[in-house]
């Protein structure tokens, strides 16, 4: 089972998601941003960190690489994305993801051990988990407050896209304490949260991001 | 104004220089002439002006830190030592760890945001020029009255510059110190560190050797920021008299670092590098300097090749530059298409400005004019010594006892741990590291606020690496020889508490002014005290930083060697780490008298600093480290016994995993209970392994006490009766309030 994981100028945690699909059991592949190559994988990862140094919006330049001409046609078609903080921004650049991500309410980064619960498990991405799960996963971002017309907050609200939301205390200021959501077919997801930062308990708060790669891997076993 | 060439120099001796302008004393000046014969160049003056500065040349602080090359022990563990831009040490399986500190204080007070952010920036890319992957920064921080005005501009403009630059790198920010002083009101202390992990065969030194190699300029565009930074910031003390210098500091672009590090790592990857440097402080006047004078000594260079974002510059200023995200390297003709690839896939600018050459001078050319014509190794080492006058400080002679409240009731006791945990040096940091990742990388085992951070560096056998910074300057303003070993004690059990073996040291040493006779002999003593501490300890000092005129008018900050130090931990799965469990016994290793000097208690009550610091105890503390990597298997948990004494020590272990503690501390309670005598632990342990310990402190022959159990809601201290909740109110919030 081969996922892909694209490393753009300015990428940071795509080791560590490479990482967290090996320990999931798959076959992690890195991408780069610089080709239209998928190298024939199964899903893709956009990874967290500060690409093109956040410069212009979060996310709004690599969201013309070469590699994301190829990957909006595929999701268009269904083909399961995952979008991890940054990774979540450049897929609302990208309007494979309504809303957008603002600067946090108290403008300043924030990394945390964040308590969140699973909202949809109608997702390839999130399936494994039960629905109203509460897992500790890292926040860490600058620009993580989910903004986004009523409008759409209905919608998300009303078809079950919501897939992550903060518990407790709101810790940047977003919509109904939207920590993540899907688009309407489900295949794309994005979250703020990184659950690649919680695969193991001797380096994150809790293995509870496991279930993120472990779903997908299910998923695409048995298609 | 026309160019100064080499023959204009030549042809007009007696032209009137600014080199008073630019930092150099009279008789510098008289020597550069003497080296080269004639006047120098405008070109030339501006290199010697910055490579000749103190922040360059170690001028005053040289003939002192010898010391750490002669009473160096010899080390196995040593691959590079002082001298290259950050020593390596082997910790074992193949891998090499490079570590090192740097201070950027000064330009963090005019501009703290950038001054901080590119302070990350310049240590970072020491790390990388070595040739390692640079895998976690720390921060130690020094700053006035937390409720001065001016510290409400200066440290969250700081912390964020620290934050933006180094979350921007993927870099995990693992640990570091705030302490709050009023010394330190016009002179905050920014002090950086970064480790960096390859394998041994990766090494790589900055050296520019076999005639025909080019010399090729790659990462950052050079524009007009940070020109005469070294030499006209570092080098000289504030003065309200004159004017704001802001246009001499650095901007950073961390994205462009970023970029510059994968570029550059897989550069060393493929073995397409001679030698390597970057350009930090003096830019290329540096770099150029010091590659020629490692290597065979000759280098050409063209410096209108030099690619600039701001065309106007003169030649001058492209030398003196001080624009960040730059590196020079030394390639191999055959080598350069493919280095040229790599650059051109992460969209990294490199060019060609020279190569090497057959001769021994340094010659750099603008647009086919020689403008500098110079034996490099008098840039870039033969710079002037000055064994500064010292003199032991007046102030010693009229130091006063500290007078204190013992607290002994239940009530006395627990309003002194309320007051104690509340105080901004021990309070809560966690509004400041919270804006730090500390994730990135995914693999931080320990960050703070446990006692060292630990990193792993191999998933597929669990080694790491564990690293330390301390300094308690109200100790070393009372006795600087002592103060600079019981940093380095502190820093070695740091690391051993959380299961490290010490390895090697770096140091970062902040003091007032050296032309200062009374700052330079808590100077020498400093290094004479670490020097002596290293030997003793068999450590070896693989490098270090030295900053001075860290003054404003006649007041010197207090005396701050910061010292790191280095551990390796064979498993990190077994690190110890500070939470405490339930039904756990409660043992505090070590002696503590009742000397307050120095103490946080003591200095928040009047801010009396006190009149003797405690004396290291080498023996001890090396028997006591010893016994924490010995015992590790049976420490549950464990915490070093340091700032705001057992008081706070306790209070943070309870707080971290929220389970109460019940403590009876017998003798003269105060002391036991807010004194900071160093070489102390508490550990926790479960009681099945009391005999264990027992015997462990026999073997060494240090006394260990049970002072109690674990479980519960309450920290209850000689039937003081404090919630968590209580020290939690207490304890957090405090930063929000002054800085949020």
């Amino acid at each position: 089972m081969r996922i892909g994981v694209v490393t753009f100028p300015g990428s940071l945690d795509d080791r560590s998601a490479l990482r967290a699909i090996e320990l999931a059991g798959g076959v992690a592949v890195p991408l780069f941003h610089g080709t239209n190559d998928l190298k024939e994988v199964q899903a893709v990862i956009l990874p967290g960190g500060f690409s093109y140094g956040d410069y212009l919006r979060c996310g709004a330049i690599s969201r013309f690489s070469p590699i994301m001409e190829s990957i909006i046609l595929a999701a268009e078609h269904g083909f399961p994305v995952l979008g991890i903080c940054n990774g979540f921004q450049i897929l609302c650049e990208s309007h494979l993801l309504p809303g957008a991500l603002t600067r946090n309410a108290d403008l300043h980064f924030i990394c945390a051990d964040q308590k969140v619960s699973i909202e949809s498990t109608n997702t390839p991405w999130t399936r494994g988990y039960t629905k109203g799960q509460e897992i500790v996963i890292p926040i860490k971002n600058g620009e993580g407050s989910f903004q986004c017309s009523d409008e759409t907050l209905k919608e998300l609200e009303d078809e079950g896209r919501v897939v992550l939301r903060y518990v407790g205390k709101n810790p940047n200021g977003s919509r109904n304490l939207i920590a993540g959501i899907s688009n309407k077919r489900g295949n794309v997801v994005g979250v703020m949260p990184h659950p690649e930062q919680a695969i193991e308990n001797l380096t994150g708060p809790s293995e509870d991001g496991l279930m993120f790669f472990s779903s997908i891997l299910k998923e695409m076993v048995s298609k | 104004m026309a160019l100064d060439t080499v023959k204009h120099a030549e042809e007009n001796p007696n032209t009137t220089q600014p080199y008073k302008e630019l930092g150099l004393k009279d008789d510098e000046y008289e020597s550069i002439k003497k080296i080269l014969g004639r006047r120098p160049t405008s070109s030339e003056l501006a290199m010697y002006s910055v490579m000749w500065s103190e922040h360059c040349s170690y001028k005053s602080s040289k003939i002192h830190l010898k010391q750490f090359g002669d009473k160096a022990v010899k080390s196995e563990a040593l691959l590079v030592g002082i001298g290259e831009n950050a020593g390596v040490v082997d910790v074992g399986q193949g891998y090499a760890v490079t570590f090192k500190i740097e201070s950027h204080n000064h330009p963090s007070y005019i501009e703290p945001y950038q001054g901080a952010a590119t302070g990350v920036g310049g240590i970072v890319r020491d790390i990388l020029t070595m040739g390692a992957r640079p895998i976690a920064v720390m921060d130690p921080l020094r700053f006035g009255d937390p409720e001065n005005p001016d510290t409400r501009r200066v440290l969250p403009g700081i912390v964020s510059g620290i934050g933006g630059y180094g979350n921007c790198l993927g870099l995990p920010n693992i640990g570091g110190e705030i302490v709050f002083d009023d010394s330190y009101q016009g002179n905050p202390l920014v002090n950086a560190l970064c480790i960096g992990v390859m394998k041994h065969s990766d090494i790589k030194l900055a050296t520019a050797h076999g005639a025909g190699n080019l010399v090729v300029l790659f990462g950052a565009k050079t524009g007009g920021d940070g020109i005469g930074g070294v030499s006209v910031l570092a080098s000289e003390t504030f003065s309200e008299s004159k004017p704001t210098k802001r246009p001499a500091v650095q901007v950073g672009d961390p994205f462009a670092e970023k970029v510059l590090i994968e570029c550059s790592l897989e550069i060393f990857k493929e073995d397409l590098v001679v030698g390597i440097q970057d350009l930090g402080g003096a830019g290329l006047s540096c770099a150029t300097s010091e590659l020629a004078s490692a290597g065979s000594g000759g280098m050409d260079i063209r410096l209108e090749t030099v690619p600039l974002r701001d065309p106007s510059l003169s030649p001058e200023e492209i030398l003196m530059s001080e624009s960040q995200e730059r590196m020079c390297a030394i390639v191999e003709p055959a080598k350069l298409k493919r280095f040229m690839q790599i650059c051109k896939k992460w969209d990294v600018t490199a060019t060609v400005i020279g190569e090497v050459t057959t001769g021994t001078r340094l010659n750099i050319t603008f647009n086919g004019e020689l403008i500098v014509d110079v034996p490099p190794r008098t840039v870039a080492h033969d710079g002037p010594v000055y064994n500064r006058p010292i003199s032991k400080p007046k102030y010693l002679d009229s130091l006063k006892p500290v007078s204190v409240p013992l607290p002994a009731t239940p009530d006395e006791i627990k309003a002194a741990v309320l007051k104690l945990m509340a105080a901004p040096n021990i309070a809560d940091k966690s509004w400041v590291t919270n804006q730090y990742d500390r994730y990135v990388q995914g693999n931080t085992v320990l960050s703070q606020p446990e006692d060292s951070g630990v990193i792993r560096i191999d998933t597929a056998t669990n080694l790491g690496v564990a690293i330390s910074t301390d300094a308690n300057a109200r100790w070393s303003y009372l006795n600087p020889y002592e103060g600079a070993k019981l940093a380095l004690l502190e820093s070695c059990r740091n690391i051993a508490t959380n299961g490290a073996k010490p390895l090697a040291v770096t140091n970062c040493l902040n003091f007032g002014s050296p032309e200062d006779p009374e700052v330079m002999w808590q100077f020498s003593e400093t290094v004479r005290g670490l020097a002596d501490a290293c030997l003793e300890l068999g450590l070896p000092v693989t490098g270090g930083n030295v900053s001075f005129y860290n003054q404003t008018g006649t007041v010197a900050i207090l005396p701050t060697p910061v010292i790191g130090v280095l551990g390796v931990v064979q498993d990190v799965t077994k690190r110890t780490p500070m939470g405490i469990k339930p039904n756990q016994v409660i043992y505090v290793i070590g002696n503590v008298d009742d000397n307050f000097s120095g103490s946080e208690w003591a200095y928040i009550h009047g801010k009396q600093i006190g009149d003797h610091s405690p004396v290291a105890n080498l023996d001890m503390e090396e028997r006591l480290v010893k016994l924490l990597l010995e015992g590790q298997p049976i420490f549950e948990a464990a915490h070093d016994i340091s700032n705001g004494g057992f008081a706070a020590s306790i209070s943070e272990m309870v707080m971290r995993t929220n389970v109460g503690a019940t403590i009876n501390l017998e003798g003269k309670v105060a002391a036991e209970l807010l004194a900071e005598t160093p070489g102390r632990v508490i550990v926790a342990i479960n009681e099945a392994s009391t005999n264990e310990i027992v015997a462990l402190a026999g073997k060494y022959q240090i006394p260990v006490r049970c002072v109690g159990t674990t479980g519960g809601n309450y920290l209850t201290i000689n039937g003081a009766a404090i919630s968590i909740d209580e020290l939690r109110d207490a304890n957090t919030g405090v930063f929000e309030a002054l800085f949020g």
